[in-house]
C-alpha cells in the first residue's frame, strides 16, 4: 500500500511542484542571464536544494514504481510474495538512484 | 447478464466511454515520460556546468531542443491525466469535479504552451547568435572585474 501511496505523492508532487519548476527554469532561461541567475541563485540556496532533491526522489520513485506498474500490467507479479519484494525494491532503487544522481553531478 | 449485484449487471458489457483511452494514453506518455527524463537525467550529467551560456546554448542546439519539447509535451500531457484520476478518486459532487477539470485542463494545456513557447523563443535566440552574444559578454565582464582587483591574469 505504501508503493502506491508513494507514486502518487510523488506524481502529485512533481505535477503541482515540479512542472511549475520546469516552466520557471524554461521562462528564466529564454528571459536571459539575468532572468537565469536569479533562477540558479533560488535553485542553489538551502530551500531550492530542499525542493531540488525532492523532486529528483520524486522522479526516480514515479519512475520505478511505473515500471513495477508496467509489470503488473503484463499480468505478471500478482503473487503475495513477488508482489511485496517489487513493491519494497521499486522504493530502495528510488533511493539508490535519488543518491547516485546527486553524488554524479557533484562528483563528475 | 445478470440481475443481482451491480457487477453483474455490467460484467459483459465491455467498457462504458473513455476509460481505455485514457488508460492507454497514460501508459504512452509515461514510456515517453521515461525514456526524455532519462535522456535529460544523463545529459545533466555530461553538461560541465549549469552556468547561463552553457545551458542556454545547450538546450537552444535543435536536438536537445526537440528532446526538451517532447518531454514538455508528455509530462504535462500525463500529469493531466494523472491529476484526473486524483480528481475523479477525491471529488465526487459533479458540479465541483466539472469546475476542477475545468481548471486543471486550462492549467495543464496553458503549462505547455508556455513552456513550448519558451523553448521556442530560446531557439530563435540561439540561431541570432544572442545566447553567445551574452556569453561573450559575460566573458569580457569577468576579465575586465579580473583587472580591476588587479592582477586578472
Amino acid at each position: 500500500m505504501l508503493v502506491s501511496i508513494l507514486h502518487r505523492v510523488s506524481g502529485d508532487g512533481m505535477a503541482l511542484v515540479g512542472l511549475p519548476v520546469l516552466l520557471w527554469w524554461l521562462g528564466a532561461m529564454a528571459s536571459g542571464a539575468q532572468a537565469y541567475e536569479t533562477f540558479l541563485g533560488h535553485a542553489s540556496s538551502w530551500y531550492g536544494m530542499i525542493v531540488l532533491v525532492g523532486l529528483s526522489w520524486a522522479f526516480f520513485n514515479h519512475l520505478c514504481s511505473g515500471i513495477r506498474h508496467f509489470v503488473l500490467d503484463m499480468g505478471a507479479g500478482y503473487e503475495l510474495h513477488s508482489n511485496r519484494r517489487y513493491s519494497i525494491l521499486s522504493m530502495i532503487f528510488a533511493i539508490i538512484l535519488t543518491a547516485a544522481f546527486w553524488a554524479a553531478l557533484k562528483l563528475l | 447478464m445478470g440481475n443481482g449485484t451491480s457487477i453483474g449487471k455490467v460484467r459483459g458489457f465491455g467498457s462504458s466511454r473513455h476509460g481505455p483511452h485514457h488508460w492507454l494514453m497514460q501508459r504512452f506518455t509515461a514510456a515517453g515520460n521515461l525514456l526524455l527524463g532519462m535522456y535529460l537525467v544523463f545529459a545533466f550529467l555530461m553538461l560541465p556546468d549549469f552556468t547561463y551560456p552553457v545551458i542556454a546554448a545547450w538546450v537552444s542546439s535543435p536536438v536537445q531542443a526537440i528532446a526538451v519539447a517532447l518531454f514538455v509535451i508528455s509530462t504535462f500531457w500525463h500529469a493531466r491525466l494523472g491529476l484526473q484520476v486524483v480528481v475523479e478518486d477525491y471529488i465526487h459532487e459533479a458540479g465541483s469535479k466539472f469546475a476542477v477539470m475545468l481548471v486543471l485542463n486550462l492549467a495543464c494545456f496553458g503549462g505547455a504552451a508556455a513552456g513550448l513557447f519558451f523553448l521556442l523563443a530560446l531557439v530563435v535566440q540561439g540561431t541570432s547568435g544572442e545566447i553567445a552574444a551574452a556569453a561573450s559578454q559575460g566573458a569580457i565582464q569577468e576579465l575586465m572585474q579580473g583587472m580591476q582587483q588587479g592582477g586578472g591574469f
